[in-house]
């Protein structure tokens, strides 16, 4: 299973990041996790929402350049060890992950690596085979 | 599609140079007349009306300059009694040098022609609804197309520039079938129209489009996404407006309405009229009109003209896509590079012709910096996709113009874009 990702071209001027964040905060759009890559002139930021259309619609209104992407939520133990785990089952089989970053979650016991590689098909296959689950959008925002 | 004029657009050579020749000789008589400070240039060079005999002789009258027309500024240029002129259109004057020209009845009555012929020539007719949002009042854009569509019989939608949302509820009400507007602004009215979903109620058929120098590119891009066919129209001011050239049905450059105005081709640098098919400055004489009629005004443009036979049937010369300006040809690092070549290399990139070109001078050396607005087509998730996409930009504008600009991605709709002319480049060098 994968789940939706909308990345957000950001330029590199003061107050970009605040105005994103707080579109999607009026529009009531629960962020469950983020990511802000940054090069000298510009940023991407990743957002995994509750709501991909309408955040989707809310940022090409104000002329922004998005892109949705599938990505995959790994639900992984949270104890030392687990994600490097999943990382060696995804290695050995020569799939690659372009970037990763973890998401928050109400659960005490787990938490969500949010992983992009370059197969989802192949990934998530790999994954099962080892009898890790990739979440659903459902899972990642209700808590399963 | 039909002629306005056919017995004078598919004239024969002979006919015409005949035509030319005779309204030539007129012409010059009245200007050395009329015009002090033409009669001047003339005597200074030693040519007499009567030196001017037919079209072979053009080339030995004097040039005239913008600056020479400032240098007269207002009346200086004007060859007929106040009581005969009606009207005058005048230049925006950005590069501090505003034009004002004038015009009688018969003036306006031959720029309308000209414009008729460009609507018919874009397969407009008594049925069409013809939308033009050029600017109205001094700019020509608006009074010239009007004045066209009038003559043909189109109906005619005076809407001038600006108001976005107007324009395009107009265009869907009314059901426009013919757009006249620059480039710049007819691929942002189809954005919007895409944006807002009503690509389905446009009823569009044709474009004419001009007052800016546009690629091929962008035309195959504007009439992919309107669902059109573009045509390019030429004019200026000095020489009366729009409808100096338009473009045909064949869509391989714009037939100058040479029974009014006599196109050359001259090397900027000498003054030398070059052949046929050889690029340089145009310049041109006006035969027939008569309270402003220049003889051999530089435009510096730069372009071709061709005489090679025409699948429209006209046999009025044609003349290129503008490939630049004399005056807005960059000097960056002792290399010219024209703006027109960056749009042509963000269009065949995939990228829209949203761009900015920003000039610096840093320890005696410049810089050349290209800000592009990056698309949500062209956007990708990931830091190595777009760098990826920078990079390609600079090999293909390094393949170019033999030098690399450093490309800057931008916002969508964050490069100020105007409803005329699209201020393109920045220079802060200070020299």
């Amino acid at each position: 299973m994968t789940i939706e990702q909308i990345s957000v071209f950001l330029e590199n001027k003061p107050g970009r990041l605040a105005e994103i964040t707080k579109l999607i905060g009026d529009a009531g759009v629960d962020l469950r996790a983020m990511s802000l890559a940054d090069t000298a002139d510009f940023g991407v930021l990743r957002l995994m929402v509750d709501d991909p259309e309408k955040v989707r619609e809310l940022l090409l209104g104000v002329g922004c350049a998005i892109s949705v992407t599938q990505v995959l939520a790994v639900r992984i133990a949270d104890k030392p060890g687990s994600l490097a785990g999943v990382l060696a089952v995804l290695a050995d089989a020569a799939i690659s992950v372009e970037y990763a970053y973890a998401s928050i979650t109400r659960d005490k016991e787990n938490a969500y690596v949010i992983l992009r590689v370059n197969d989802n098909d192949r990934a998530l296959e790999t994954l099962s085979a080892h009898g890790i689950k990739a979440a659903s959008a459902k899972e990642l925002f209700n808590g399963g | 599609m039909g002629y306005y004029q056919g017995e004078v657009e598919c004239a024969e050579r002979e006919a015409m140079r005949e035509l030319q020749s005779k309204r030539l000789v007129e012409n010059v008589a009245h200007v050395y007349e009329n015009v002090p400070h033409y009669r001047k240039k003339m005597d200074d060079k030693g040519v007499a009306p009567g030196d001017i005999k037919s079209v072979d002789d053009l080339y030995k009258l004097p040039f005239l300059t913008k600056d020479d027309l400032k240098d007269a500024y207002p009346y200086g240029y004007l060859a007929v009694p106040l009581s005969e002129a009606v009207r005058i259109q005048s230049t925006s004057g950005t590069t501090g040098k505003r034009v004002v020209a004038f015009y009688t009845h018969g003036d306006i009555d031959l720029w309308e022609d000209c414009c008729a012929r460009a609507i018919m020539a874009a397969g407009g007719g008594r049925d069409d609804v013809v939308h033009v949002c050029y600017g109205y009042g001094l700019f020509t854009g608006g009074p010239g197309l009007n004045g066209g569509s009038h003559r043909v019989g189109s109906l005619t939608l005076p809407m001038s520039s600006g108001n976005t949302e107007r324009q395009i509820q107009f265009m869907t009400d009314l059901e426009a079938t013919i757009l006249c507007c620059t480039p710049s602004y007819a691929a942002f009215l189809a954005e919007s129209i895409i944006e807002q979903g009503l690509r389905g109620q446009i009823k569009l058929k044709a474009g004419i489009f001009g007052a800016e120098a546009w690629s091929e590119e962008m035309r195959r891009d504007i009439e992919a996404r309107l669902g059109i066919k573009a045509y390019d129209i030429y004019g200026l001011t000095e020489i009366s407006g729009p409808g100096v050239s338009f473009e045909c049905s064949d869509q391989t450059g714009m037939h100058v309405n040479e029974d009014h105005f006599i196109p050359e081709i001259i090397d900027p640098e000498t003054g030398e009229v070059l052949p046929d098919g050889q690029r340089g400055e145009l310049v041109f004489t006006c035969i027939t009109k008569k309270a402003f009629p220049l003889l051999r005004y530089r435009t510096r443009d730069i372009c071709v003209l061709s005489r090679k036979p025409c699948s429209c049937g006209r046999t009025l010369v044609k003349m290129s896509r503008l490939m630049g300006r004399t005056d807005d040809m960059l000097i960056i690092r002792g290399v010219n590079v024209f703006p027109s070549q960056i749009e042509t290399v963000l269009l065949s990139c995939g990228f829209q012709p949203n761009y900015q070109i920003v000039l610096d001078r840093v320890h005696h050396t410049d810089t050349f910096e290209v800000r592009v607005e990056l698309t949500s087509e062209m956007f990708s998730d990931t830091v190595k996709g777009i760098s990826t996409k920078e990079n390609e930009l600079v090999s293909a504008m390094r393949a170019m113009l033999g030098i690399s600009p450093k490309v800057t991605l931008v916002a969508p709709r964050s490069i100020a874009r105007s409803e005329g002319k699209a201020v393109r480049v920045i220079d802060n060098r200070k020299i």
